[in-house]
């Protein structure tokens, strides 16, 4: 009798040192769902590259340097919608999550798992803004993907130990979308797209499916 | 077996107790609404207990002004998480000997 509540007292304080620290909210389906979005992005972009390149002879100067304007705003528009889409469905999913527990979506560590992984992710932001505007395009893919990849894994103390493998895995994929320059389209559907979708489907059989 | 009894805290026995030592010994600090919150007990109650564990120099208390709100805060002491160590050690040990 006296042991059973010895024991209740492990699984209580167990129960609320990871309930006070961790966001354990967080959506395992919304990662599948980000992924099937970046593919789909990744998808209409490559519809818009190869034309660029058949297009992207020297024969005009001006001319090509308007298309390549245009792609561009394309690209960044597909990425934008990408980013949006999957921000919302992180947060409706991740709330309904929450109200299920019976937990809070915005409590203390809600808030240091954002602030968190924000500071990597908003410096390769705007990183990668910088590099735009100066034109180093070779380098967007990789600076997005290592610095989500530092995101996540900074931000992993505060949720899921899943997530930090998320970001190690992202970090060698944007090491070697560096060393491979050319294939920025190709490492960023497998980071964003593939590896959302592995991580998010784990999540998901491990914590949700119930 | 009495050497174990004898790290059975009396303080830590009390379900808020040991909440709020548990939520203490993973985080900086913890507010009073935070405890509140995660513990789910009223004003009153926790106000009580958080009293007894500072009693015991095993938290302490920092009250201070965010804007114009007054804003009560918790930090367990290097004493309080020595304690509450040895008390789970203890409790682990009369598990794994029944």
């Amino acid at each position: 009798m006296e042991t059973k509540d010895y024991l209740k007292d492990i699984q209580d304080i167990k129960q609320m040192m990871s309930k006070s620290s961790q966001f354990l909210s967080l959506s395992g389906l919304s990662g599948i769902l980000a992924g099937i979005y970046a593919l789909i992005g990744a998808y209409i972009a490559n519809t818009i590259l190869p034309s660029y390149n058949k297009l992207g002879g020297r024969l005009e100067q001006g001319a090509l340097t308007l298309n390549e304007q245009e792609i561009t705003i394309k690209l960044l528009l597909i990425a934008i919608a990408v980013i949006v889409l999957s921000i919302i469905t992180g947060f409706v999913l991740s709330s309904s999550k929450a109200k299920k527990q019976g937990e809070r979506l915005w409590n203390d560590s809600s808030k240091r798992l954002l602030i968190n992984f924000g500071i990597p992710l908003n410096t390769g932001g705007i990183f990668a803004l910088i590099l735009l505007q100066k034109e180093y395009y070779g380098l967007i893919a990789p600076i997005t993907l290592l610095f989500y990849g530092l995101g996540c894994v900074n931000a992993s103390k505060h949720t899921f130990r899943d997530v930090r493998y998320l970001g190690l895995t992202l970090i060698v994929i944007g090491l070697f979308a560096t060393y491979y320059t050319g294939y920025g389209l190709l490492f960023w559907a497998l980071g964003f797209g593939v590896c959302h979708i592995l991580y998010g489907s784990i999540m998901y059989f491990k914590y949700e499916r119930n | 077996m009495k050497t174990i009894i004898q790290n059975i805290n009396k303080a830590f026995d009390h379900r808020i107790r040991l909440g709020i030592m548990s939520v203490l010994m993973v985080n900086e600090s913890a507010d009073f609404n935070m405890l509140k919150e995660l513990l789910g007990v009223t004003d009153g109650n926790l106000a009580s207990h958080t009293k007894a564990l500072e009693a015991e120099n095993y938290i302490q208390i920092e009250k201070q002004f965010i804007g114009k709100k007054p804003n009560t805060r918790y930090i367990a002491t290097q004493d309080g998480k020595k304690a509450f160590k040895d008390h789970i050690d203890a409790l682990e040990k009369l598990i794994s000997k029944s």
